[in-house]
């Protein structure tokens, strides 16, 4: 997407997207006996052989790449539920609810735990084609921009950070150019308030 | 990701508060920090917690090698630890990035000079005091008198217009974490945004929400 690369200081990389999406917490069935972890990021633990428990992606991650657990891919990572958003998305303009974090989540499982996907070829096509249509959205979504502010309602980590810096400066042009033929100076803005109060909608906001 | 229905009750805080761990909020910091085109306070209470716990991490992943406990558990805890440290690490390099871009900017008044900490503070001092001495020996003194000056194009001037200040009219994403009025904003943004609903993503520029934000009610994404 165009324009990213000169404003390293407010956009977040891709693998800084994915360090946040880490702590997300997973469930995970070890195979060994270990004492609670007291972690700074908080405690987990005990773990007991084929009792099932919560920890975060990271640590899920790591204790499956020494072979000590199976990780128990999240509900909605189903794919009756996979397919029910791929229709959804593909019928409507919405987008469909999905964790925030669902390109890095599922990533990572697809990187570390695929044995412990059933089916992971169709769920991982599944996902794939949901964030296709998602991110085409996304970018057809771009050229509906008009309003002050903009919300982007079940838009995930990864699908708003692509478009951070282009919607941002865009937005930012928009709104310069409106002000610069109301607002001359301070007094201005009340005249403005007078005039046309319905000139505009109060919150001119598209859902999607 | 569970969505609240708008109103967070006193209770609901409460409980947030004491189950958020200081890591938690650390990231919300550094989020914040990352997304905002000015320099934000500097979290003091929290750093300082942080930087005990790490302290306590290191020693406690010192004596576990020491004692022989299992290289499994030794190198989860050196993983909790380096995620932390990361977090602190990206925290504190982000703040001194935009020390250095604004250093005359902060420096000129009090309300953006106490966002700093008290190293930060001094950092910020001998950059400008090193940045000010160079451009005066390698340009500004080779330079007729009217134009000698660091922070004015020159003395007709009226501002000090040659200071980078940030851009408070960038857009940011932000999410509110509670149902924002009207009332919560600025007036004079009142036509600009006039409602935000909790957890929803929105675009909006940094300078309408500027007010809650400091309050802490909105959080950057």
């Amino acid at each position: 997407m165009a324009g990213q690369s000169d404003c390293q200081l407010s956009v977040f990389s891709p693998e800084e997207i994915e360090f946040v999406a880490e702590d997300e917490l997973v469930e995970i069935v070890p195979n060994l006996r270990m004492d609670s972890l007291n972690f700074i990021c908080g405690d987990y633990g005990p773990f007991y052989p084929q009792i099932a428990t919560q920890v975060p992606l990271w640590l899920a991650v790591a204790l499956k790449k020494r072979g000590k657990c199976t990780i128990r891919p999240p509900q909605w990572m189903s794919i009756e539920n996979l397919t029910q958003v791929l229709e959804g998305e593909r019928d409507s303009h919405a987008f469909q609810p999905l964790p925030f974090h669902y390109v890095e989540i599922s990533r990572l499982l697809f990187d570390h735990a695929r044995d412990d996907i059933p089916d992971i070829y169709m769920v991982r096509s599944l996902i794939e084609d949901i964030r296709d249509v998602r991110f085409h959205k996304v970018e057809t979504n771009l050229e509906k921009f008009t309003a002050s502010s903009v919300t982007c309602k079940n838009m995930s980590a990864m699908e708003v950070n692509i478009i951070r810096a282009f919607a941002g400066r865009a937005l930012e042009a928009f709104y310069k150019h409106e002000n610069e033929q109301q607002v001359p100076d301070t007094d201005g803005i009340q005249d403005r308030q007078l005039q046309i109060p319905n000139d505009r909608p109060k919150r001119n906001l598209k859902p999607r | 990701m569970a969505s609240g229905n708008g109103s967070v009750s006193m209770m609901d805080d409460y409980e947030t508060l004491i189950s958020t761990t200081d890591v938690e909020l650390l990231k919300r910091a550094w989020r914040n920090e990352k997304a905002a085109p000015e320099i934000l306070q500097y979290e003091t209470a929290l750093i300082q917690r942080i930087k005990e716990q790490i302290q306590l991490a290191e020693q406690n992943v010192e004596i576990f090698e020491s004692n022989g406990i299992g290289s499994l558990t030794v190198s989860l805890y050196q993983m909790d630890l380096d995620r932390s440290q990361f977090l602190l690490r990206s925290y504190l390099r982000i703040r001194l990035q935009k020390i250095e871009k604004y250093l005359f900017h902060i420096l000129k008044t009090d309300d953006q000079l106490n966002r700093l900490s008290r190293q930060e503070q001094v950092f910020a001092r001998r950059c400008t005091d090193d940045l000010g001495s160079h451009l005066d020996e390698t340009v500004l003194s080779r330079l007729p008198d009217n134009y000698q000056s660091v922070l004015k194009q020159s003395v007709t001037s009226e501002e000090d217009d040659m200071v980078p200040a940030p851009r408070l009219d960038t857009f940011v994403v932000c999410k509110a974490r509670q149902y924002l009025s009207g009332l919560d904003f600025e007036p004079e943004y009142s036509t600009e945004i006039a409602e935000l609903e909790s957890d929803l993503l929105t675009f909006a520029c940094y300078k309408f929400i500027k007010k809650p934000f400091e309050k802490g009610m909105i959080d950057l994404v």
